[in-house]
């Protein structure tokens, strides 16, 4: 219990280090919180124009759409938020072999790394998600229970245990190839998936690809389902926590086995 | 003339490198394309056989979104922009200013040899992705639809990079011009017709939209090679996209010669 707590005010500080980096510079952490709430305008415009033509999209209403693509930017603005700028920076720390220097702080290097910088700007961009989400749900006119919204908070969690393992393991092939830039973009395209509706996928490779292997399909679809109550079987709540398990043990294990042949560089 | 074409070759030497990187890219993005299209089958497959969507049948529709890509591969800029604005941060440009060689010229002979570069990589796993859709695959309407669609792609393609060029060169007078391309990126990605058909608009704000230069950049060219676009309003259509070529030049000049004002040359 020490640990999680010196780990806790640990992660605190760096929040408060983060918040005071960013105010340096106002108007440009202002212009980002637009630009990223623009782009999760025009996400909801898409859904909105293709709801002009259809009434459903395998079996989903215009706001349960709605509804998943507020969940989907929720989670990836935490991931934003936690992880995303952290890990996009391991492969400058290995070029570089500033990463050294973490490794002989006496706190785990992959906690300091993952979260090290706090994107404040994102907070915002992540309530707008939940806003977004509020709505929906009140012109679904559909009041969750307690039940459905602690499910909720657990599944997103487990949405965003997949997110960060994921990412983590994309990062972590910096060891090798050194040059990794291209992860955030790379995911940028992953997390598009994981805003449409899982049943608008026939089965097949795609659909099986992006179920078991990168579960995209499955990060907020599971708990949007869940709150608005189109869950059938309880099956898919266990695979979403089930992939968030195992994705985090193989994330940690090819995480050791890479830092295991870091030879760090000049020096 | 002759040092551009080598500005030329030594652009394609230098994306040369980017090839995988570039792969990549094209490959990855085409997971949301897929994403996309699966999502417009589940629309059609919910309407009676046959029926379309603002005119476009399943196939119209999966063609649009395919040449989007390939239109995209041949115009879009990659780092332009970025290396445009870090040029003038960092004071990179004085060279040209004391050199005989035009700073427009030179970033232009950049774009056209990373174009070509990146088109050819990117069209392995679009030719890939296009075979397994074939069956949802159009041939150009006519021959004047083939040879409009490759007047408008080039002059997508010029417009793209003035729209670039111009935003770039805010660096003089802003700090980070990042914040600034991304809203200007947002706006063109849904106003040119890159994440749907234009026309599946309300009418009216398709036609205001159409009075902006967006929907030359993506939507025009594609929409005649759909051969949706009639003899007249495509004679009219090549003409508008002229006029702002011509509009986009004028002004990237303008700015250019006001910044060159403002720069301080920074770090010599």
């Amino acid at each position: 219990m020490t640990t999680l707590r010196r780990y806790f005010s640990l992660w605190l500080d760096l929040c408060r280090i983060s918040l005071v980096q960013e105010m340096m510079f106002k108007v440009n952490f202002l212009l980002w919180i637009v630009v990223e709430a623009l782009w999760f305008g025009l996400q909801l415009a898409f859904m909105g124009v293709l709801y002009r033509h259809t009434d459903s999209i395998g079996g989903w209403s215009k706001w349960e759409v709605i509804l998943l693509s507020g969940c989907s930017q929720f989670l990836m603005q935490l991931v934003s938020i936690v992880f995303m700028t952290n890990l996009t920076n391991l492969s400058e720390l290995i070029r570089t072999g500033k990463l050294d220097f973490f490794l002989l702080l006496p706190v785990n290097a992959r906690f300091l790394i993952s979260t090290r910088k706090f994107e404040v700007g994102n907070c915002i961009n992540a309530l707008l998600g939940l806003a977004v989400m509020a709505w929906a749900l009140a012109e679904l006119r559909h009041v969750p229970t307690v039940a459905q919204v602690c499910g909720f908070v657990l599944l997103c969690g487990a949405g965003l245990v997949v997110h960060y393992a994921l990412m983590t393991m994309l990062a972590t092939m910096a060891f090798w190839t050194v040059r990794s830039q291209g992860i955030v973009w790379g995911y940028y395209n992953l997390f598009n998936i994981a805003r449409l509706p899982d049943s608008a996928f026939p089965r097949g490779v795609f659909k099986a690809v992006f179920t078991f292997a990168l579960p995209m399909l499955l990060v907020s679809n599971v708990p949007s389902k869940l709150l608005v109550g189109r869950l059938e079987s309880p099956r898919e709540m266990l695979l979403l926590v089930g992939m968030a398990g195992l994705g985090f043990a193989l994330s940690e294990w090819l995480w050791r086995r890479a830092l295991r042949q870091y030879t760090s560089a000049s020096s | 003339m002759r040092k551009y074409l080598h500005v030329l070759g030594i652009g394609i030497q230098n994306t040369l490198v980017y090839r995988v990187n570039f792969l990549f890219r094209a490959a990855l993005g085409l997971i949301p394309l897929l994403g996309t299209i699966f999502v417009w089958r589940t629309i059609y497959g919910g309407k009676p056989p046959g029926d379309h969507v603002a005119g476009y049948s399943l196939a119209a529709m999966t063609s649009y979104y395919l040449l989007v890509t390939f239109v995209d591969a041949l115009t879009a800029v990659a780092e332009d922009d970025w290396q445009i604005a870090a040029d003038i941060k960092d004071g990179n440009i004085s060279q040209f200013l004391l050199k005989p060689v035009d700073y427009f010229l030179y970033r232009f002979c950049l774009y056209v040899s990373g174009r070509a570069i990146y088109t050819t990589v990117a069209l392995v796993p679009v030719a890939i992705f296009a075979w397994f859709q074939r069956e949802h695959l159009v041939a150009p309407a006519d021959l004047t639809a083939a040879l409009g669609f490759a007047a408008s792609t080039l002059m997508a393609g010029l417009l793209q990079f003035l729209l670039a060029y111009t935003s770039a060169l805010l660096a003089f007078w802003v700090l980070d011009v990042s914040t600034f391309i991304f809203i200007l990126f947002a706006l063109e990605y849904i106003a040119s017709g890159h994440l749907f058909p234009l026309d599946l608009l309300p009418p009216a704000l398709t036609k205001l939209l159409m009075l902006t230069p967006y929907p030359y950049l993506c939507h025009f060219p594609v929409s005649v090679y759909l051969g949706r676009v009639n003899d007249a309003d495509l004679a009219r259509g090549l003409a508008a996209q002229a006029v702002w070529v011509v509009l986009g030049f004028g002004l990237a000049k303008f700015v250019w010669s006001r910044g060159i004002r403002r720069y301080s040359a920074a770090g010599g």
